[in-house]
Order: structure tokens, then C-alpha cells, then sequence
């Protein structure tokens, strides 16, 4: 299931793993919509297979396990890191690199 | 004379009977036939009811009495005993007051505990703020000075820790901003400051600034305010879904086991939502915290003492302002 979850997490440059009913995690889906950034989410109580996900992102050490974002394939945090590396503009340098946003 | 008529002498004699009658007189004598003697007879029982009526009375006065003294004895136990937790609450560093206000007391507690931390941490933010502007009006060394703003920063990293703290206890609290002053309490933005606005504030009063550090400063006000409004529509988020929870359904024809199953199952959601404020507050705080860190980042260390002492003076004319209006006359 960590293979499945790495598998979704490059097939888009942004890529965020969320729950239809966190509030938290759709203040991180407008921040990216706001940076212009287009992400795939995948909404893990609406997956089928959301339960071993969820499972398997605890596992990589998510915490807690939604919003869990990645750029690039890579894992990058959760809220607060998100948010810290905004402030200092880390963020938008990683979206860059990553092509998900030219500017 | 010795007249010795026989009715004298019979009446001596029933006197003499009367009289030891009475001496022995307390006690309970019937069956008396003559007249006097059912008259001396109602007095005696008026008598015996009384003592009787006498007797009850003072046996439960001594029963009330007794009921009295225990309720006093056990009053005192409990008073022992409060006494001993409010001693050891207290030690722990839980604010008590010591009004008579007892349901603000109990039921605040964690209220009033932060509000008693926030105010020794303003006593000791004002501290360092003038062992800093004394520091700047005597040209300290940027050594000297670097020393004093880092003890600065990180004092309010302490505050942000207490809200942490506070926010577990009590989220509604730090929400409401009563904590704060009213003036304050205008620009109330997820329980606190809002970070961007402050970096408007300053970046005018920080000149002389270098290109590069007006650029800084203006794509830190931009991520600030770009993660202010993810949060906010966040909270929107949480606030329509909140509504949507407990609107759903009827209360009607209670008792069917399907609505009250309905019922409970809306309150554990909604408290659920509720549950996910704390974090909110958390990742408000946090913001604050980064940018404060990033601005200083930015600045030379001249740079961020005057922009530390812009800030109290800013939040300290803001409390002022709130003082006054509320000692303002009214009709």
C-alpha cells in the first residue's frame, strides 16, 4: 500500500492526500489553488482503499495523517510544515522546481 | 371558749385531709368525688399536660440541638478539606481567586489561569522592552544589543507556548479574545494578531531599508496574507459544516430510538468539528511565530530592535487606548 501511495504521490508534481471532512486540509487545498498551483487530491474516505492509505502514510511517518503533501514525489509535511515553509519561501521555490507553478 | 360545736370540728378535720393531699400533692391522684376535688383534679391535669408539653419540647430541642452540632462538625470537616486542595491547587501554580466569585472561579479555571500567565508575561515582556530601548538610547554595541533582542524572540516564543497550552484547555477562550483588550480586540484574527497587517505597520517605520530587504518584506506580507486567508476559509469551511451538522433532522416524537440514535450521532459529529478548533488556533500561532522569525531573519540586529520596540509601543497604545475607553464618562 506504500507503493500505491508513492505511485499516486509522482504522478503530479503537487499531489495532497485529504479527508472530505477536514476543515485543515481544505485550508491547504486554497493556499495551493492561491499559489496557483494545480494538486491532485485524493480524498481518502472516498477511496476504497482509504483505510490502508491512511495505514501506509502513518507509516511514512505522517502526523497527523491529512493533509499529507507531496511536491515532486517527495513528501513535504503537513499543515505546519506547509505553512512554515510558505512563510520563509521555500515552498513556492520547491513548487517551482517541480514545474507544479512557473512564478 | 370552748365551743366545741361538731361542724367545727368535722370542717378542721377535712381541712387537715385537704392540706396533706396537697403536701403529697404533686402526685397523680384521682377519684376524688366531691366537687373541689374534680376542680383540684382539672388543675392537676392541666398541670400534667403542661409538664408533659414541657417535657416533649425540651426532648426535641435537644434532638434539634444535636442535629445543629453535627452539621457544624461535618461543615467544618468539608472546609478542612477545601482549604487543603485550594492550598495544593494553588501550589501548583493553578490561579485561584480569592473573591467570593465561585462559579467563575470553578468553572474558568483555565481561563483565568492563562489570563494570570498573560499578564506576568506583559509584566516581563515590558521589562525587557526597556532594558532594550535603554540599550538603544545608550548606542549600545550590536554585540549587546543582539544579546538583549534574542531574549526578546524568545520570550515571545514563550508566549506562544502558553497559548498552546491554553488552547488545549480552552480554545473558546483564546477565540474570544477576552483575554485581550477591547481596542485589541477589533483586529482579532483567529485568536491573536494578524501577522501581515503588523509587517504593514513596520515596514515603514524600519527605513532606512536596502532593495533587498523592502522585496523581503513585501513577499513576507504576501505569504503571510496568503496564509491568513487559507486558514480563514478553512475556519468558513468548519463554521458551514458545524451549521450543516445540527441542522439536519427533526427532534419531534422523541422517544423513537431511530431520532435519538439520529440525535447522538449529530452531537458526536459536531463535537468532532468542534475538536478540530484547537487546531486552527495552533496553526494561527504558528504563522504568527514564522513570520515574526522570517522579519527578523531579514533585518540587521539594529533593525530588529527598533522594530521590537515598534511593535510593544504599537500593542502597548493600543491597550492604553482601550484603558481610556473604558474609564470614559457616560450619561
Amino acid at each position: 500500500m506504500a507503493d500505491r501511495v508513492r505511485e499516486l504521490a509522482s504522478k503530479k508534481a503537487a499531489v495532497i492526500f485529504t479527508k472530505s471532512s477536514c476543515c485543515m486540509c481544505h485550508s491547504i487545498k486554497s493556499l495551493f489553488y492561491e499559489l496557483g498551483a494545480s494538486p491532485a487530491i485524493h480524498e481518502l474516505d472516498k477511496d476504497s482503499s482509504g483505510r490502508e492509505m491512511e495505514w501506509a502514510l502513518r507509516g511514512l511517518g505522517c502526523n497527523p495523517t491529512v493533509p499529507a503533501v507531496f511536491i515532486g514525489g517527495r513528501y513535504v509535511g503537513s499543515a505546519k510544515d506547509v505553512i512554515s515553509l510558505h512563510v520563509d519561501g521555500t515552498l513556492k521555490q520547491m513548487l517551482i522546481d517541480a514545474r507544479a507553478i512557473w512564478f | 371558749m370552748a365551743d366545741a360545736s361538731p361542724r367545727t370540728d368535722i370542717s378542721t378535720d377535712d381541712t387537715d385531709d385537704k392540706n396533706q393531699r396537697f403536701e403529697r400533692g404533686k402526685a397523680i391522684t384521682v377519684g376524688a368525688s366531691d366537687s373541689s376535688d374534680r376542680s383540684k383534679d382539672k388543675t392537676d391535669q392541666k398541670t400534667l399536660r403542661r409538664l408533659a408539653q414541657n417535657r416533649e419540647a425540651a426532648r426535641k430541642s435537644r434532638l434539634r440541638k444535636k442535629a445543629y452540632v453535627q452539621q457544624l462538625e461535618s461543615s467544618r470537616l468539608k472546609l478542612t478539606q477545601l482549604e487543603q486542595e485550594l492550598q495544593r491547587a494553588r501550589q501548583q501554580g493553578i490561579f485561584i481567586s480569592s473573591s467570593g466569585d465561585q462559579a467563575h472561579a470553578i468553572g474558568g479555571n483555565g481561563a483565568m489561569a492563562f489570563d494570570a500567565e498573560y499578564a506576568r508575561w506583559l509584566e516581563d515582556q515590558n521589562k525587557k522592552i526597556n532594558e532594550l530601548r535603554s540599550a538603544v538610547t545608550a548606542h549600545a554595541s550590536d554585540t549587546e544589543l543582539r544579546i538583549i533582542v534574542d531574549g526578546v524572540t524568545a520570550h515571545y516564543d514563550e508566549i506562544f507556548r502558553l497559548k498552546g497550552n491554553a488552547a488545549k484547555n480552552d480554545v473558546f477562550h483564546l477565540l474570544s479574545g477576552m483575554w485581550k483588550t477591547p481596542a485589541e480586540r477589533c483586529f482579532l484574527w483567529l485568536g491573536g494578531f494578524r501577522p501581515s497587517e503588523l509587517l504593514k505597520l513596520l515596514v515603514n517605520q524600519l527605513e532606512p531599508l536596502t532593495e533587498q530587504q523592502v522585496v523581503s518584506i513585501r513577499n513576507l506580507q504576501q505569504s503571510s496574507q496568503q496564509a491568513e486567508d487559507a486558514l480563514s476559509q478553512g475556519m468558513e469551511a468548519l463554521q458551514q459544516s458545524l451549521a450543516e451538522t445540527l441542522s439536519n433532522g427533526s427532534l419531534g416524537n422523541s422517544g423513537s430510538s431511530g431520532n435519538v440514535a439520529n440525535y447522538m450521532g449529530q452531537m458526536a459529529m459536531a463535537m468532532g468539528k468542534l475538536g478540530t478548533l484547537e487546531g486552527f488556533i495552533r496553526q494561527a500561532d504558528n504563522l504568527r511565530q514564522q513570520t515574526l522569525q522570517q522579519m527578523h531573519r531579514t533585518l540587521t540586529t539594529r533593525q530588529s530592535a527598533r522594530a521590537i520596540l515598534a511593535i510593544h509601543d504599537y500593542f502597548f497604545r493600543l491597550r492604553a487606548l482601550s484603558a481610556l475607553w473604558l474609564a470614559r464618562p457616560r450619561e
